[in-house]
């Protein structure tokens, strides 16, 4: 498969357009599925994911052949979505305390027909729960998380997606493991 | 073993496959004997299959052919640069010759002005530079731009840019024993731009290779 879109990613460079169909064609669920985890709505999601294969595409002449072409598309991938939520209003964050109460965030201003979460766990809905307390991390740790758990990544490829040393990359694996502990323990 | 810290710096290094054969005796050792620490290996453990469970999502359809609908349309600008990513060589190469000969033309352009490289007791009379008779250069000449008549003695070499040797008195001097006398060394004279450009290069290496030899 490796070799397949090494292939492939001559062509691209070669000018051949169709070619990169079937990179877009392979990756596309792995990229979105990155993009989704981290930045949690659907619509962004796509966009961004969209973003990354475009910006992809028009860089491709700056790809280093020798290195593994996911690594080089998920890291455009995650910096695109960490840049994304950096630029978001602080009020977005449903962990945002509400001004003028008392230890009540925006999950308490949700629409009342969502149930509460040991309800949502009897009525299956487990996984958009856990997905809900993954987007609910630090954008730090959920990426790591997300790119370690989700996308199978070992430590030195997360290393190098996001550009930061391995030890880096492991503290933020211990806090982040943690930080779920503590948010699913109940579950 | 403190269960706060050692204890768990080892189960997340057990979590990332980290864990030496004794640090792992250790940890077995101490999970049997402590179920504070139990519980949250545990937990630890069933929180990273809750995320493993969270399932993979599914790129909505249509997805690639967005993309591809999306591409930016190839531009010629963008094919130019390619061929310059791809033959970095010639491109140095190219961009090397285009500042050398724009430096050398601008440098034959610009000086349109008559100069010597020695001015003592020489008269410069209407783009005609003189030697007086009864003056003796000692060492080389340069006369840019200008014509050289020589009444006196030049005791070197005689270099002539976009300019001619004026001899008044004798008919053929170049030959004559007359000149000889005069000048003692080599004369040149360099009228077009190749030659220019020649002198130039010439002038280069001679400074780089005679710099030893000075002395």
């Amino acid at each position: 498969m490796e070799n397949m879109i090494k292939q492939k990613i001559k062509q691209v460079k070669k000018g051949d357009r169709s070619a990169f169909e079937d990179v877009v064609s392979f990756y596309q669920n792995k990229v979105y599925h990155i993009c989704f985890r981290m930045i949690g709505n659907a619509y962004e999601a796509e966009d961004l994911a969209q973003e990354a294969f475009i910006r992809a595409y028009t860089n491709i002449h700056t790809f280093d052949e020798r290195r593994k072409f996911s690594t080089w598309l998920y890291r455009i991938a995650t910096n695109l979505t960490i840049d994304r939520i950096r630029k978001r209003k602080p009020d977005y964050y449903l962990d945002a305390e509400v001004k003028g109460t008392e230890g009540l965030d925006m999950y308490s201003q949700l629409a009342a027909d969502q149930a509460l979460p040991e309800e949502e766990v009897e009525s299956l809905e487990l996984q958009s729960y856990i997905h809900k307390e993954i987007l609910a991390l630090p954008p730090k740790y959920r990426g790591v998380i997300v790119l370690r758990y989700l996308d199978e990544l070992s430590l030195q490829e997360i290393s190098e997606v996001l550009d930061i040393p391995v030890g880096t990359v492991k503290t933020r694996v211990h806090r982040g493991r943690e930080a779920l502990r503590k948010r699913l323990r109940h579950v | 073993m403190t269960c706060n810290n050692e204890a768990v710096t080892l189960m997340h290094k057990y979590l990332d496959g980290e864990l030496k054969k004794e640090e792992e005796r250790k940890l077995r050792d101490h999970l049997q004997n402590c179920p504070a620490c139990q519980h949250h290996f545990h937990e630890l453990k069933r929180s990273i299959t809750l995320v493993q469970n969270a399932g993979p999502v599914q790129a909505p359809a249509n997805f690639t052919s967005n993309v591809m609908d999306n591409l930016p349309k190839e531009k010629k600008r963008k094919n130019y640069k390619r061929w310059f990513h791809q033959h970095p060589f010639l491109t140095s190469a190219a961009v090397f010759f285009i500042l050398m000969f724009s430096g050398i033309f601008s440098a034959w352009n610009q000086d349109q002005q008559v100069t010597v490289s020695k001015q003592e007791n020489l008269v410069i009379q209407d783009n005609t530079v003189i030697v007086p008779e009864g003056v003796t250069v000692n060492g080389d000449l340069v006369v840019r731009n200008g014509d050289l008549k020589i009444e006196g003695k030049i005791d070197g070499d005689i270099t002539l840019i976009n300019g001619d040797m004026v001899h008044e008195d004798d008919p053929n001097p170049l030959e004559g024993e007359k000149y000889q006398a005069y000048v003692s060394g080599e004369v040149n004279e360099v009228n077009q731009i190749f030659e220019w450009m020649w002198y130039h290069t010439k002038n280069l290496f001679q400074g780089v290779f005679s710099f030893g030899d000075d002395e």
